[in-house]
């Protein structure tokens, strides 16, 4: 991608969130809390989020890709069951990344 | 603003003001850690320092920065990318009208002003105070605290990033989606309101964009996960109309 689309989508993409918090602030509250939107707040971020998680770690293209992305996930859901801090998780999924691509060339 | 400038906006006892600004500072050094891993992804998905940098300074919102940055990641267009940003962007409307009664911001620039950080953490921190005056001082330290540190850091993992070779590549390739599960996980625990009916709606998101990956363009699929929503997160009994109606 160009570097202007990468900036149209950074600056257009900003605004509009920005413009959404201004709403929240500006607008009746009756407005707002509609039980439609009161479901997308509740739910689309557990669809967006878990689609983002199962696209960055076994996807590439337009294929389906088993590498150390997906080894480094497991390893980072283990230690998120086990309540470790934000920082180990990350450490964790980066070292069985690194591992991984070290094993297997 | 100067702590005494603030301490005077309170207007309350010491104790708990001193608890609320150790919250709110604490909370900013925390969710620094994260901006790292916000710049580290904006590089792996192709955006220059300055990219990141604006994206943390004038979008401020976390989730839809990684969203934006992931389908951009993965190959998606400005489009899908922007869509799945402005998506997760929603809920800070509904944590505005939340906010409102609580900040009372008078006048239209104290308005713009505050509009810019109201966010997941600032909302939490000012709604959780125990009167108003804390709230409002919360909402003020924990924004403050956090946007220096969100922005810092973000300039930090971009910097970090960029001089990266193959194995560490590898290893921040890794990070990337670890990094979105921990954004996740808090939804999928048991304690979180409706879990099961979250939980239902993550694998849904996750199978949706995953057999839609070979068919539409890169990024489209991220989007398209929303209809998970539809799907699986049924509203709770007799008090909503089916989700296919409100959808529509």
């Amino acid at each position: 991608m160009s570097g202007t689309a990468l900036w149209a989508a950074v600056l257009a993409g900003s605004l509009g969130c920005y413009l959404l918090k201004l709403t929240g602030l500006s607008v009746p509250a009756a407005w707002v809390e509609q039980p439609w939107v009161a479901r997308i707040v509740d739910f689309v971020p557990a669809a967006l989020l878990a689609a983002l998680v199962a696209v960055q770690a076994a996807t590439s293209g337009r294929g389906l890709v088993l590498d150390g992305r997906l080894v480094g996930l497991a390893v980072a859901a283990l230690a998120l069951a086990w309540r470790a801090p934000f920082i180990v998780v990350l450490l964790l999924a980066g070292a069985a990344g690194a591992l991984v691509h070290v094993v297997t060339g | 603003m100067s702590p005494k400038r603030l301490s005077n906006l309170a207007g309350v006892s010491s104790p708990e003001r001193t608890a609320t600004l150790r919250d709110a500072v604490g909370l900013g050094l925390a969710v620094g850690l994260y901006g790292v891993a916000f710049g580290a992804a904006a590089d792996a998905a192709g955006l220059n320092i300055w990219q990141a940098m604006s994206l943390s300074a004038l979008m401020f919102t976390g989730a839809s920065q990684f969203a934006l940055v992931g389908v951009l990641g993965a190959g998606g267009s400005a489009l899908a990318a922007v869509g799945s940003a402005l998506l997760l962007g929603t809920r800070n409307t509904v944590y505005g009208v939340r906010l409102v009664p609580l900040l009372q911001p008078r006048g239209v620039l104290r308005r713009i002003g505050t509009a810019h950080w109201v966010i997941d953490e600032t909302t939490a921190m000012a709604l959780a105070a125990p009167n108003r005056a804390l709230g409002k001082l919360a909402f003020l330290v924990t924004g403050a605290s956090i946007y220096l540190t969100w922005n810092a850091m973000t300039a930090v993992g971009a910097l970090g990033a960029a001089g990266l070779g193959g194995t560490a590549q590898a290893a921040l390739d890794a990070v990337v989606p670890a990094a979105f599960l921990a954004l996740l996980w808090p939804r999928l625990r048991k304690t979180f309101p409706e879990a099961a009916t979250q939980r239902r709606v993550a694998v849904g998101g996750a199978v949706v964009a995953l057999a839609l990956t070979p068919f539409v363009p890169a990024g489209v699929q991220v989007v398209a996960a929303v209809v998970a929503v539809a799907l699986a997160g049924r509203p709770r009994a007799g008090q909503r109309p089916t989700a296919s109606e409100e959808m529509a």
